[in-house]
């Protein structure tokens, strides 16, 4: 925690699982400090030894939050949940939690990791785009089918749930890829409707303290 | 996803593994598989998500098929070993007799089938006293036992315990 007792986020602009978390914290009026944490400078912040220290997989997103250090997106949320439950990220009802997890994980543990920076480095420079576009194709076309069933105004029914704040990210990383979104309707639409909410606003990576002033809103 | 596992229970289909087990959890609340204290439950939900999403899709079949067979072995050995390190760094601060406190947890059903996997792949545990011994401790226990893939309907004779 800051000496002012904030949640202290490190976080990089252009991370879809930072700015899950980015998002989370904004639905929840949660106040913060920004670390920005820059994945390529310098070789990559997340290498040096004291971001090691507080996130041995030596990524973002990392909390500090009430004493303790938490990393995985989505073990930060679950927490944010449990702690600070109003407006709620979960259904009620154990039937749609268990669907807001299943697209959360299909998301968080089925798609980005396969095209995330570190595995895209793995891959080699001329299949790059092939292989994240795979990944991201793959799991849109699992996630527009599992939508069907599960979907309202957003990912499960009609409020903001955890589901929504992996979908967002994950399209945006798609259209860095240039994945073509017409074969997934309802995975557009979604978005469509999360983006113009204000913790969808600004939480985006074109507002961060550490965004690229070339890329800034 | 066209993955495994799924399980059609309470008139519903889930599948991820973790969003089933979440589900058991809170349908079948005993014996509890999530601590009641919030920051033990992030302990444990951060350990699962590092197994689940960290490592194992890093090295599940699907993946290996499009990396080429000569360098199948060296991906999977490194998703591993990238995921392990940091595991054991984490476990110093939450491990008891299993991955957090002295309780069985998600954590460790996680665990023990990514070391499965490490073992198949090669991988030299000796840098991971920690993962290692908590592994053993789970091995012993009944629902390790009778769930292990040698003791499968479908496990090949060749395989079978």
């Amino acid at each position: 925690m800051t000496e002012s007792g904030k949640p202290i986020l490190y976080s990089y602009f252009r991370s879809s699982c930072s700015w899950r978390v980015r998002i989370a914290l904004a639905l929840k009026g949660i106040d913060y400090e920004t670390v920005p944490i820059n994945l390529i400078k310098d070789g990559g912040q997340q290498f040096s030894k004291d971001f090691q220290a507080l996130n041995p997989m030596k990524q973002v997103p990392a909390l500090k939050i009430d004493g303790i250090t938490i990393h995985q997106s989505l073990a930060i949320i679950e927490y944010l949940e449990e702690t600070r439950p109003t407006p709620r990220l979960l259904p009620q009802d154990p039937k749609k939690r268990a669907s807001v997890r299943m697209i959360s994980d299909l998301i968080a543990g089925g798609i980005q990791p396969l095209q995330n920076l570190s595995v895209l480095k793995q891959v080699g420079e001329e299949f790059q785009l092939t292989w994240a576009q795979n990944a991201i194709i793959s799991g849109f076309n699992a996630l527009e089918q599992i939508l069907q069933s599960t979907a309202g105004t957003y990912c499960v029914g009609d409020e903001v749930t955890m589901a929504d704040l992996c979908l967002v990210p994950q399209v945006a990383n798609a259209e860095r890829f240039k994945v073509d979104c017409t074969p997934y309707p309802t995975i557009s639409s979604i978005n469509k409707r999360l983006l113009v909410l204000e913790a969808f606003q600004v939480t985006h990576p074109c507002r961060q303290p550490d965004t690229p002033t070339e890329l800034r809103a | 996803m066209k993955q495994v596992p799924a399980l059609k229970i309470d008139g519903i289909t889930i599948h991820q593994s973790l969003a089933i087990i979440e589900y058991l959890e809170e349908t079948r609340p005993t014996p509890r598989l999530l601590p009641q204290d919030p920051k033990k439950r992030a302990s444990v939900r951060m350990i699962s998500d590092l197994i689940a999403g960290g490592i194992q899709p890093l090295q599940n079949l699907s993946v290996l098929k499009q990396v080429g067979e000569e360098f199948q072995l060296t991906w999977a050995q490194n998703a591993i070993i990238s995921g392990f390190n940091a595991l054991e760094q984490i476990l110093q601060s939450t491990a008891g007799t299993y991955c957090v406190g002295d309780e069985v947890t998600m954590a460790d059903l996680c665990l023990v089938p990514q070391v499965a996997n490490a073992e198949r792949f090669k991988v030299d545990c000796t840098p991971y006293p920690t993962i290692s011994s908590i592994n053993k401790r789970l091995l012993v226990l009944e629902a390790f036992q009778v769930t292990h893939p040698c003791r499968q309907p479908d496990t090949p004779t060749e395989l079978r315990a």
